[in-house]
């Protein structure tokens, strides 16, 4: 057995497959796409024989690497500003992680081919290594890192904090709805095979930069098992794209997914590794930079484009919308700005931008300073508790921003936030983009076409509707962001652990009550509500106030 | 002479951001707080494996954020007619004004369940790993002491066809129902302990394949393909192909995973290679086989046995729901045991083929009901009529 070629014991694990006689297995699952019988190739050829040593050698070495940081005193070179960004990073990324493993199901009776379904179970084990993988790292880090507050209570604050919400995003869209969407679009062509090169590589390599060279040793282990995952997605592509009838869908599809992961994933990373290092060297890449050589010329031009020939259509207006946003729109600075700006409402402490930083940014992004530097000063400036309030609910000329329905991010572009009225309720969204995916991609009619398997967007999904009225220092008990004095907030907009720098919740009593911007938007009349779109759409950049003049 | 010109790398710094460098609210509370262990300590599987998952019974207070056509999110409980105490309680209303906060964890009985295999990433790697290993050193020794040229033709034609046929049922079932069951179960450690079960099962059919494989190209005459048409078309076969396909259309998460490794694997499954093969074997020459068969038979027993017990343990001494519970499984035993048994009864033939007989079927069978007996009694459910067919 062990002297046998891959190839040719794969071929034999063929011979597995049957087509059932009596009984059809379970379909739990619904797709609007239709397929034909195709025999596609599981191009990797894995088998479990070698599959399992495989992974176990990898085990040794990122194991291997755990104690070396450990017993070679990792924590003592590593960047505060750049662990506490892991504190939101590793409460998200294990749940997309499981997720996938759990979405590999919704593909077993709606694509009709045995081989790639091998391979398909192979990518669900992959996933329970990466989610538990991954907890295993928080975990070292809980244990090793200075301030283990928030990593100690990660998994509860991921599921009740609004980022952590938006990152649901990136699991939830992988396991519901139209199978094919979830399963193979969203997850396989889009978020594994474009957006794991900036989370499980460029995001790594600025982690090493800041002294933790673990993030890298476990991200690249499991970055090193989606060449796999790219495959499935790729041969289940291809079987679709053989039918006309998918085009529409796939176009639909391809434009959601496009969009959704640019709106989460870049939001999220882009202020990992412009906000959370503290390596300003000026020829280390910007996120920009990595994000055209990643996304743009390596997903979009190599892996994209090439496809056009099979009938896919490419929505080439959202990728180059996407980069408008995050070159000309400064997406990636207003998502870091409005992280800051809600610092008491997470988990983990925000450093304040130095001058340092700030030569960094202008080199970079020419014209940085004037949209951001300002504000930035003031929360330096507002970062420790000195009688003011925090820096959200002081005067630094910033709105605080309604939320995209869709994505959840906040509307921060504000020139391109529209509005809707679905099911009776006012919603604001980030971007037409958005507002589209709600109003049209995700409803059970698609120009003209039934779509009865397309999925809803359901839940509360405005955080801020949940604490209408409240006083902060009981929203943030409520959420369980309390230190064990029970008193000092495990957030803070700065580094410093004196405990007479830190803000606690008596800090928080003495603030005016949480507003819901939405719930606000459903009181006002319809003139209103014009004069409000009208007025937000003239505000910013970076938060600012509409013109009075204008 | 040349002048070094300096690197752009990043220059480390002496941070001294390590645990116990200072003293501040939380700086010594180093374990994951947000549910509470099973005993008295927390083990490393469950910081790794526990509320993965999320609930918006407890901590998820926005809810479940996308839907199925029929706008129901992430892992509706009623995906089983079995129920965990709590499971009858409305999810936490929603409202402006209305806070975050759930029920205090867990919320309902379904995350008290653990893996007693204590699965994760490390533990499965590690454990499929020395499997396939070692079962390759096996083979590899077989084919340095020339032990298959000691097998009877008729053993060769056994092995081929039968041997070859219980590949199947590995591959279908941990495809189809396995893997399957993944995306149903209410909490992470339920999905993961099964994924890791469905794991197991694939990794034993290509065990079996492989080893066919080997056997074609040892054995003169060995014919790889015939476990196919065996499969396909021997009488002997097509009552466990009808039951094993019949597993894999199951709605009810719980009932599959209990179908499946409460009544088939014991009637079924051990009798095949418990009290057939691993007894036909030595007599017919044959060394080898039982160690690929036992090691898919540690599997079930040590391992997949083992963390099913736990989980139904669980939901017959529920607080609120153990007779509901049990009367559900009854119904199940009515529907399973008989069909498995017809399935033992349909294979009763092979017991004839090899030279040198294994004990008598009706023997292997007694063995195997009475196995079965004790896993209902561990389980405090009763032995249903129908195993005495």
């Amino acid at each position: 057995m062990s002297r046998q070629s891959v190839a040719k014991a794969h071929q034999k694990i063929q011979e597995l497959a049957w087509e059932p006689l009596y009984h059809e297995p379970v379909k739990h699952y619904g797709t609007d796409y239709t397929f034909s019988k195709a025999q596609k190739k599981d191009p990797l050829k894995q088998v479990l024989r070698s599959y399992f040593p495989m992974q176990e050698e990898k085990d040794h070495r990122v194991y291997g690497a755990s104690d070396g940081a450990i017993r070679g005193n990792m924590f003592r070179q590593v960047q505060e500003r750049w662990m506490e960004w892991q504190k939101l990073f590793l409460s998200i990324i294990p749940l997309p992680e499981i997720s996938a493993a759990r979405a590999m199901p919704l593909l077993f009776r709606t694509v009709p081919n045995p081989e790639l379904h091998n391979g398909q179970a192979i990518q669900m084990i992959d996933e329970v290594r990466h989610s538990t993988i991954q907890q295993n790292l928080k975990r070292l880090y809980m244990n090793n890192y200075i301030d283990p507050a928030g990593f100690n209570s990660s998994l509860r604050n991921f599921q009740n904090d609004y980022c952590g919400t938006i990152g649901r995003q990136f699991a939830e869209g992988f396991i519901t709805g139209d199978a094919i969407t979830a399963a193979s679009i969203y997850l396989t062509i889009v978020a594994e095979t474009a957006f794991t090169n900036t989370l499980f590589v460029a995001m790594p390599a600025e982690a090493a930069a800041n002294g933790d060279y673990l993030l890298p040793t476990v991200f690249h282990s499991v970055q090193s098992d989606e060449s796999r995952h790219i495959s499935n997605g790729y041969a289940t592509l291809l079987m679709a794209l053989a039918d006309e009838g998918n085009h529409q869908l796939l176009e639909r599809d391809l434009r959601y997914a496009w969009w959704n992961n640019h709106r989460v994933v870049d939001a999220a990373i882009g202020t990992f590794i412009e906000y959370g290092t503290k390596d300003r060297r000026k020829d280390r890449e910007s996120y920009a930079e990595m994000w055209r050589r990643w996304i743009y010329d390596d997903y979009y031009r190599s892996y994209l484009v090439p496809l056009e020939k099979y009938g896919l259509v490419i929505p080439h207006d959202l990728i180059e919308e996407a980069w408008n946003q995050i070159w000309n729109k400064g997406y990636v600075h207003e998502v870091a700005q409005f992280f800051a700006t809600g610092w008491l409402a997470n988990y983990w402490r925000i450093d304040p931008m130095t001058d340092k930083d700030f030569e960094w940014f202008e080199y970079k992004y020419p014209g940085w300073y004037d949209r951001y530097g300002k504000w930035w000063e003031n929360y330096n400036r507002l970062s420790m508790p000195n009688g003011h309030h925090p820096i959200v609910l002081e005067d630094v000329d910033y709105v605080y921003p309604h939320r995209c329905w869709t994505c959840m991010v906040p509307c921060l572009v504000r020139e391109d936030m529209v509005m809707a009225e679905v099911n009776g309720q006012w919603r604001t969204y980030c971007h037409e983009e958005c507002r589209w995916t709600d109003t049209t991609a995700f409803r059970p009619t698609y120009q003209g076409r039934e779509t009865p398997n397309m999925g809803q967007l359901i839940g509360k999904r405005e955080w801020e509707t949940l604490y209408h009225g409240w006083n902060w220092a009981d929203v943030v008990s409520d959420m369980g962001y309390v230190r064990d004095d029970g008193k000092t907030l495990v957030a803070q907009p700065h580094l410093n652990l004196d405990p007479k720098k830190m803000w606690t919740l008596d800090h928080l009593r003495r603030c005016p009550p949480l507003q819901s911007p939405n719930v606000l938007l459903n009181k006002m009349t319809p003139q209103e509500r014009d004069a409000f779109h009208a007025n937000y759409i003239r505000g910013g950049p970076a938060g600012r106030s509409a013109p009075a003049d204008a | 002479m040349t002048t070094a010109q300096e690197r752009s790398v990043p220059k480390p710094v002496f941070t001294d951001a390590e645990a116990g460098a200072k003293e501040f609210p939380d700086s010594t509370v180093r374990r994951y707080n947000y549910y509470i262990p099973q005993k008295r300590k927390q083990t490393h599987y469950e910081d790794v494996t526990v509320e993965v998952q999320p609930d918006p019974r407890h901590y998820l207070s926005q809810g479940w954020l996308y839907g199925f056509s029929d706008g129901r999110g992430g892992y509706p409980l009623d995906w089983t007619a079995l129920k965990a105490w709590g499971s009858d309680r409305p999810e936490p209303e929603r409202f402006p004004g209305s806070g975050g906060k759930g029920y205090d964890w867990p919320a309902h009985g379904w995350h008290e369940f653990r893996d007693p295999n204590e699965e994760w990433e490390l533990t499965l790697y590690r454990y499929n790993s020395n499997v396939v290993r070692q079962l390759n050193q096996n083979i590899a020794a077989a084919r340095q002491a020339k032990a298959f040229e000691q097998w009877n033709p008729n053993w060769v034609r056994f092995v081929e066809s039968h041997v070859g046929a219980w590949m199947h049922v590995d591959h279908g079932l941990g495809l189809y129902l396995f893997a399957n069951a993944n995306r149903r179960a209410p909490t992470n450690m339920h999905n993961n302990a099964i994924s890791v079960n469905s794991m197991h099962r694939i990794r034993a059919a290509q065990d079996l394949a492989l080893y066919n494989l080997t056997l074609s190209e040892e054995i003169a005459g060995f014919d790889g393909a015939v476990h196919v048409e065996t499969w396909n078309g021997d009488p002997a076969w097509q009552g466990v192909r009808k039951t094993a396909e019949a597993l894999t259309a199951i709605d009810d998460w719980c009932e599959a995973i209990f179908a499946a490794n409460v009544v088939f694997e014991p009637l079924v499954g051990e009798l095949f290679r418990s009290n057939l093969v691993q007894q036909a074997s030595p007599g017919n020459g044959d060394w080898v086989t039982p160690t690929i068969i036992g090691a898919e038979e540690y599997d079930y027993a040590e391992r997949d046995l083992r963390y099913t017990k736990a989980m139904f343990d669980l939901l017959t001494n529920d607080r609120e729901f153990a007779d509901h519970n049990k009367a559900i499984m009854q119904q199940w035993l009515s529907t399973w045991v008989p069909r498995c048994i017809a399935a033992a009864r349909t294979l009763q033939p092979l017991w004839s083929q090899p030279d040198s007989k294994p004990p008598r079927f009706e023997d292997g069978l007694d063995r195997a009901k009475s196995r079965f007996s004790g896993i209902l009694s561990e389980l405090g459910l009763q032995t249903p009529k129908e195993l005495a067919q």
